[in-house]
């Protein structure tokens, strides 16, 4: 994956709770086999005034003006704001891959639910968690600016806001240095190979029903 | 030190710990899909590499197949290609058992694996699905992933994971008469709410828990997902064992002692103490219904729309706001006056045979009302197909005006051609009351079978405890 060291970029904002991974990329789309192909579809149903199917020409179909996220600032935008629980429901993996080919490489809120946040962090995007005061004060300042360019900084884990201020997050060490690294997972784990099959064997020997068949 | 029962599974699959806490954790089981496992053979290909232990895996079709018509094969090109992808891929990794799209036992991974005693306790199971929660009903540290670590467990036979924080909920009382373990899961994430779990591991326990069939304890950890929870546990006692003995994968004779005692440690230590924990009176919890589109927008059947102007929480008030316009409803109106224009009793909350069997007794010798159009029973399952046939529950739901089709995912998510239409309302037993989750336009309200049931009879949300007194 691609590493994310620093990103500079425009917020858009997604003032809601528990915005789910059906939203994010309803079901049609992923009887897809490949891994790209999304990002049109990102928020289908929220986004367009018609239903969307795979193989469609998106930019012929009718855009729907209430949509924040279709808004001419937001266009370009590289970071995402929003609330609590981001992610929730499905563990479709489709959803970070439909929001990174939109152009989305950091998503900042207040929670994220565990499976969509694993799946982010694999495909290079990062989560940033911050208290609700903290999104509710962020909300609040990029509503007043059609221009509000962030800057998110990984090796300091800040953000810096248009007006000098900077946001300290948390982040665990592992998934920081993945990220800064653009790491591949498995090539990692395939370090351990040899202890994977000693913890195998000796599993095997202790408890032989788990692998008979 | 006294230990949970997450504790135990967790460190008796630690491979080895980084230093930054992480740990590498041995996968027992490997549940496979068509819809979230082909781009992860395709880079276990790309990288040339191997299934690691090929016998681990289970995989069947569920997602994106027909449930009528089979006759006619998969109709559907995209479906049909997901599908025989499927087949190629497992062709080529091998597996412990494929049911392809057909096959006699095919049916929704979280209703097969069980049944067929591939889900044990002690084991660690995933699956790129989020209601691999389920098995943990079965003691087994059970949870679902993302298409990438479907790759790394093809690939590695394990997972990076950080150890989650426990959460007891404990369960005391009997359930009321026309109380399931749906309603009970139901209330309880309207109690924590959808987020409310997050970073927790569930473990489910008291009196109420130990006299629940495997079919109830199932339904209750399928839901631990909608509560945040990656993975929701029962410990295992003689119900879990009654149910494992003679199954097609349960351990042969020669093994089954061994098997039953170490089984017999899979639970948490009397004095084992967890992160948080929440307490539940059965004997209060009463039949309940989501209005909204999370699942933690619930109430009981009982009471009414709820009134966003009751939330302070400005953000809060504009979810309820939009879930309201989303579902058409106005605050103050009854729940057991909200019409009902079809009918889903299917999916791996509640497409078991008992649920079927809630349902017959119900409906038999009824008609559905007049102004649903369409009521479905879509079984779990080819075994549970079967049975229900043998005993036939079939017949009674076909009287009674149901269709009753082949086993699938069909209308929980709505990827075949089963799903909602822009603007209908459906009773349904499945767990996702999403926006268009069911369909695009669809209006979901999330209940147990035998609400549903009651709800297919009337036309609308009906009280089924008040018909059972």
């Amino acid at each position: 994956m691609t590493p994310l060291v620093k990103e500079i970029g425009q917020l858009a904002l997604l003032d809601r709770n528990n915005v789910d991974t059906d939203a994010i990329l309803p079901k049609q789309f992923m009887k897809s086999i490949k891994r790209s192909g999304f990002g049109q579809f990102a928020f289908d149903e929220w986004r367009y005034l018609d239903t969307g199917e795979l193989g469609v020409d998106c930019s012929e179909r009718p855009l729907n003006p209430d949509f924040e996220l279709n808004q001419l600032k937001y266009q370009g935008a590289t970071i995402l704001l929003t609330r609590s629980n981001f992610g929730c429901g499905s563990s479709r993996e489709h959803a970070p891959w439909a929001l990174l080919e939109y152009g989305f490489k950091v998503i900042i809120a207040e929670s994220f639910a565990e499976i969509f946040r694993g799946n982010c962090l694999k495909n290079g995007i990062l989560t940033v968690t911050l208290a609700k005061e903290t999104v509710s004060r962020l909300f609040d300042e990029a509503r007043l600016h059609d221009e509000y360019k962030v800057t998110v900084d990984l090796e300091k884990c800040d953000l810096t806001l248009p007006d000098g201020t900077q946001i300290i997050f948390t982040i665990e060490s592992s998934v920081r240095e993945k990220l800064l690294n653009g790491w591949d997972d498995i090539g990692l784990t395939l370090n351990h190979a040899s202890r994977i099959r000693e913890f195998e064997e000796s599993r095997q020997s202790s408890l032989p029903w788990l692998f008979s068949k | 030190m006294p230990s949970t029962l997450y504790d135990k599974l967790w460190d008796s699959h630690v491979v080895c710990r980084e230093e930054s806490g992480e740990c590498l954790l041995y996968i027992d089981r490997h549940l496979i899909n068509e819809v979230t496992s082909p781009q992860a053979f395709e880079g276990l290909r790309a990288a040339g590499r191997k299934a690691w232990a090929h016998a681990s895996i289970i995989a069947t079709a569920d997602h994106n197949t027909p449930t009528d018509h089979w006759e006619r094969g998969i109709e559907d090109p995209m479906a049909r290609e997901q599908v025989e992808t499927l087949d190629r891929n497992i062709r080529e990794s091998g597996s412990l058992a494929y049911f392809p799209f057909q096959a006699a036992d095919q049916g929704i991974v979280h209703v097969v694996g069980p049944e067929l005693g591939a889900t044990q306790p002690g084991m660690t199971i995933v699956c790129g699905d989020s209601h691999t929660s389920t098995h943990g009903a079965f003691a087994a540290l059970a949870f679902g992933i993302g298409t990438s670590d479907v790759e790394h467990v093809l690939a590695t036979q394990t997972l990076l994971m950080h150890k989650s924080r426990s959460f007891a909920i404990t369960v005391e009382g009997e359930l009321p008469l026309g109380v399931y373990a749906k309603d009970l899961a139901l209330t309880i994430i309207g109690e924590i709410g959808t987020a409310g779990a997050t970073g927790y591991a569930i473990e489910f326990m008291g009196s109420t828990i130990s006299q629940m069939s495997m079919e109830a304890r199932m339904t209750l950890c399928n839901m631990a997902i909608e509560a945040g929870a990656r993975t929701g546990l029962v410990a295992v006692d003689d119900v879990t064992i009654d149910y494992l003995k003679g199954r097609r994968y349960s351990p042969d004779d020669s093994n089954w002692n061994a098997a039953v005692d170490y089984w017999r440690t899979m639970r948490s230590d009397d004095l084992a103490t967890f992160d948080r924990a929440v307490f539940i009176d059965a004997n209060r919890v009463r039949p309940t219904v989501t209005w909204g589109t999370s699942p933690e927008m619930v109430v009981n059947i009982q009471g009414q729309v709820p009134d966003p102007e009751m939330e302070r929480d400005a953000i809060k008030r504009q979810g309820l706001e939009r879930a309201l316009r989303y579902m058409d409803l106005v605050p103050g109106t009854k729940m057991t006056e909200i019409q009902i224009d079809k009918v889903f009793i299917g999916s791996c909350t509640n497409a078991r045979i008992e649920d079927l069997r809630i349902v017959a007794q119900i409906v038999k010798g009824k008609k559905i009302a007049r102004r649903i159009l369409q009521a479905l029973v879509v079984p779990g399952s080819g075994t549970v197909k079967r049975q229900a046939e043998l005993e036939g529950l079939d017949s009674i739901f076909l009287a009674a005006g149901f269709e009753w089709r082949e086993p699938g995912c069909s209308m929980c998510l709505g990827m075949n051609s089963d799903r909602l239409n822009p603007g209908e309302r459906c009773a349904s037993t499945s767990n996702r009351n999403f926006e268009g989750r069911q369909g695009m336009g669809g209006r979901s309200h999330l209940l147990s079978p035998a609400m549903a049931a009651a709800a297919a009879l009337t036309g609308h949300l009906t009280d089924i405890a008040e018909g059972l007194s």
